[in-house]
């Protein structure tokens, strides 16, 4: 196998592992979007759900030296969504019953869940002797377990492009095609659109809005918080990173939901476009530090582009929901 | 009791704060029968049909369904007993399909199937002669296409007493021709249906019987076919009340603003105005009549520079030798040669006040140009906010207190009087007393004649035949964007006024319509 083959081969899978913490974030932002709510706090909830994922499966493995590894996973799952749904409720509660601001909102949860997860991970980097010190071994392997007799552990071999990745990519992925599914096939779906559209159709029609947006919001936000575990679990192997990555592809999320014109099967692709994109300065040469952030910019300006297409084409399809950061009020017309 | 009725109101009452919309309203809907309600606007039409759907609930009152008494407590609620109303503004989400719209928030326990709703969408249509495709799309509809929409979506749902409010608003000829012939289909169905018109040839032309509202109270339910328009304008206009506003005869009048065959187009290439030609004088009130939505805000805004004119012209002369024509002019040139303009539409705050800005401010949105200084003069505008809080007896904590919260009445003399402030030579006003109590309409009555007595021409747009008739020197009655004839109001009568409006006697208009 050529040399250049191999470094595609190697970028394409680098680029899957981030695409895969960025599909995550992205779709939990789109349910949330389509209810209305423009949700800014995505990189804030991802870490909430890395660190709540991670803190749940640390406690659970530190108290018991005999880690069962499927109770390691359901801990870290369930308290990875539940920390982040909370994120999602708190951002709920602010923008649909206080009708704060949602851009404002948003940021003030990034902020938010930046410090409370660093703070908890430095805690627990503190409790087991130092950074880089946590481990969770038992979670970690049971997340990264691949289909190795497809897959093998040879990086050069393409079935290892496709096959070698932890099982929460999969899962990622047919989230995103169960997401198209419920959002165009389904009266709940056909319900959650109208709320964002048009909430005072919506109403009129019988629809409770508020319910629908608070579901839609802590669901949404449960959903980008697996992208949080993902990175802490499968990317980093289970320990705590305070170097920002989390956020940097938390606000690629959200970027990716407008690339993708709200659509959840667009957000496959797009995520792995924008891994791919991330990474791509490694394998330009001659590229020295200041120029290869030039490379990292490539996802926003795929988004840019994406923008400037879809409002010159002026397709209502891909325009976002009409009533995208607005409040609803029932009494005000 | 009678057992063919479907729906019967019987003293109903409904008030918002200190205006009463419907008092002690008796109505009455057969089984299968087309039931026009007629009045002018604001007589409480769209009011009442809206206790009957749920969206408002009676102060007192009673309303029966089937001769059984019922609680319209919402929306649903008028579902479950078969009455669905039609609004005029639709309530469609733009990007979903009819079909979506159609079955949007209804559950019945069935599987999610847009298939099979479909196709009973397009049975639905066949059955009453609608032409349909279930899978359009709704931004890519028209107007008549959309209705088409609505009344499908309210028959889906099992509606059995349909509520058309001005469903011929904005139709076309052919396409009202095309409503009322599903109209008719329905009724032979057995459905019940009541049409809100104040269209008297349609009146005369879908209807079995009429109920008459004026200003809130019921007047007469008569036999189509045993009345005429002449009689139902009568009902419909009332005997005329004798206001005492001062009317000074116009002095040295001489042609302020000349308009010539103006017309104008809006963004969905229909015709707002149609060759409207007339001249306002100084020293004199014109009051333009006509029904909501015949061409009153577009003619003000297309004098004021805010609405594009397609063709004709505009020509303001300060006096006979200086003439100048406005057309193409931007907002601020035309202002500034003292035409000004305010109008206070349904949400008062729309246009002309900053809500969260208070008095002050509001004076300094029209003032700050005036400053030399690097710095904002607040002075002036201050006193002027004074001025007006003391003469026109503004109810405000304070000249600072953000206007939003003032009642609407006090928030319109906010905007007339600054507007007046201005000293204009054409001051245009539109609904400038709408919802306003007796003094302080004729507060402003007496500002407006002061400002006629001062050489000013005023345009007084309004909704109260007797006040117009009252305070203006000569009426021009629009409808439907035409000018259907221009009145001495000294000497006219509310019948003939009534009758421009629903352009009974113009035989002509109804070709080009």
């Amino acid at each position: 196998m050529s040399e250049a083959m191999v470094q595609i081969l190697t970028l394409f899978h680098s680029g899957v592992v981030y695409g895969v913490i960025i599909l995550f974030g992205a779709l939990g932002e789109i349910i949330t979007e389509k209810t209305g709510h423009l949700n800014l706090g995505v990189p804030g909830i991802m870490y909430l759900g890395g660190i709540s994922g991670l803190m749940a499966s640390f406690f659970y493995e530190n108290n018991n030296p005999d880690a069962n590894t499927a109770i390691s996973i359901i801990l870290a799952i369930v308290f990875a969504f539940i920390g982040s749904a909370l994120g999602g409720l708190i951002y709920a509660f602010l923008t649909i019953s206080l009708r704060a601001n949602q851009n404002v909102t948003g940021l003030a949860l990034t902020i938010f869940g930046s410090g409370f997860a660093n703070f908890f991970g430095g805690m627990l980097n503190s409790m087991s002797g130092g950074v880089g010190q946590i481990s969770v071994a038992t979670a970690s392997n049971g997340f990264r377990a691949y289909i190795s007799a497809i897959a093998g552990n040879d990086t050069k071999d393409p079935l290892y492009a496709i096959f070698g990745y932890g099982w929460l990519a999969y899962v990622a992925i047919a989230l995103a095609v169960i997401l198209y599914f419920v959002l165009n096939k389904t009266r709940v779906g056909l319900s959650l659109r109208a709320v964002g559209e048009d909430p005072a159709t919506a109403d009129a029609a019988g629809i409770n809005v508020t319910k629908y947006k608070y579901f839609g919001i802590c669901i949404g936000a449960g959903i980008s918080g697996m992208g949080g575990l993902y990175y802490t679990m499968d990317y980093i192997k289970g320990t705590w990173a305070n170097d920002g990555t989390i956020e940097a592809l938390g606000w690629l999320a959200v970027a990716l939901v407008i690339f993708t014109t709200w659509k959840p099967l667009n957000a496959i692709w797009g995520a792995i476009l924008f891994g791919i994109c991330y990474w791509s300065y490694l394998y330009i040469p001659g590229l020295d530090r200041s120029s290869s952030e030039i490379f990292k910019m490539l996802p926003y300006l795929f988004t840019l582009a994406v923008l400037i297409v879809v409002s010159l084409r002026k397709k209502r399809e891909t325009q976002p929901p009409a009533h995208l950061g607005l409040p609803y009020f029932r009494e005000e017309r | 009791m009678d057992t063919n009725l479907a729906v019967e109101m019987r003293k109903v009452t409904k008030t918002f704060g200190s205006v009463v919309a419907n008092e002690n309203v008796d109505m009455q809907l057969r089984k299968g029968e087309i039931l026009s309600l007629l009045g002018e606007n604001g007589s409480g039409k769209t009011t009442l049909m809206n206790m009957l759907s749920g969206i408002y609930f009676p102060d007192s009152g009673q309303i029966l369904i089937d001769g059984k008494p019922v609680t319209i407590a919402s929306p649903k609620d008028a579902f479950k007993f078969g009455i669905g109303m039609i609004h005029q503004h639709f309530k469609l989400i733009d990007v979903f399909t009819a079909t979506e719209n159609i079955v949007l928030g209804l559950e019945d326990n069935k599987k999610f199937d847009l298939e099979a709703a479909s196709k009973k969408v397009l049975e639905i249509a066949e059955k009453y002669g609608f032409q349909i495709n279930p899978k359009q799309k709704i931004y890519e509809m028209s107007v008549s296409q959309k209705q088409t929409v609505e009344i499908i979506k309210t028959l889906y749902r099992g509606a059995q007493i349909l509520i058309l409010d001005e469903p011929t608003a904005v139709l076309t000829p052919q396409e009202t021709e095309k409503l009322f012939a599903v109209m008719k289909k329905m009724r032979a169905d057995g459905k019940s249906i009541i049409i809100i018109t104040h269209k008297l040839n349609e009146v005369m032309e879908i209807s079995d019987r009429v109920a008459v509202l004026r200003k809130g109270q019921y007047i007469a339910t008569v036999n189509t076919s045993e009345t005429n328009p002449q009689a139902l304008t009568d009902m419909m206009v009332g005997r005329a009340t004798v206001l005492d506003i001062n009317r000074p005869e116009p002095v040295n009048p001489e042609p302020r603003l000349v308009v010539e065959n103006l017309t104008c187009v809006d963004e969905e290439g229909v015709k707002r105005l149609d060759n409207v030609s007339f001249t306002a004088y100084s020293g004199e009130i014109l009051g333009i009549a006509g029904v909501a939505g015949s061409g009153q805000r577009e003619l003000l805004e297309a004098v004021a520079g805010l609405y594009p004119v397609k063709s004709g012209t505009i020509v303001y002369s300060s006096d006979y030798k200086n003439s100048k024509s406005l057309v193409g002019l931007d907002p601020l040139s035309i202002r500034k040669m003292g035409v000004t303009m305010s109008f206070v539409p349904e949400d008062r705050l729309g246009m002309g006040l900053v809500g969260t800005m208070g008095m002050t401010g509001n004076m300094m949105i029209r003032s700050w140009r005036k400053g030399k200084s690097f710095f904002l003069d607040r002075k002036s505008p201050d006193k002027l906010a004074q001025k007006i809080k003391e003469e026109l007896e503004v109810v405000t904590p304070d000249v600072n207190y953000p206007v939003r919260r003032l009642s609407g009445g006090n928030v319109q003399k906010v905007l007339v009087g600054r507007e007046i402030a201005a000293a204009p030579s054409v001051l245009m006003t539109a609904y400038a007393v709408r919802g306003l109590d007796i003094n302080t309409s004729y507060t402003i009555y007496n500002l407006l004649t002061a400002q006629k007595e001062k050489g000013v021409a005023v345009v007084y747009v309004g909704e109260d035949l007797d006040v117009i008739l009252a305070l203006c020197d000569r009426v021009m009655v629009l409808c439907g964007g035409q000018v259907s004839g221009i009145v001495d109001a000294r000497t006219t009568t509310k019948e003939e006024i009534g009758l421009l409006m629903t352009q009974f006697r113009r035989e002509g208009a109804k070709e080009n319509e």
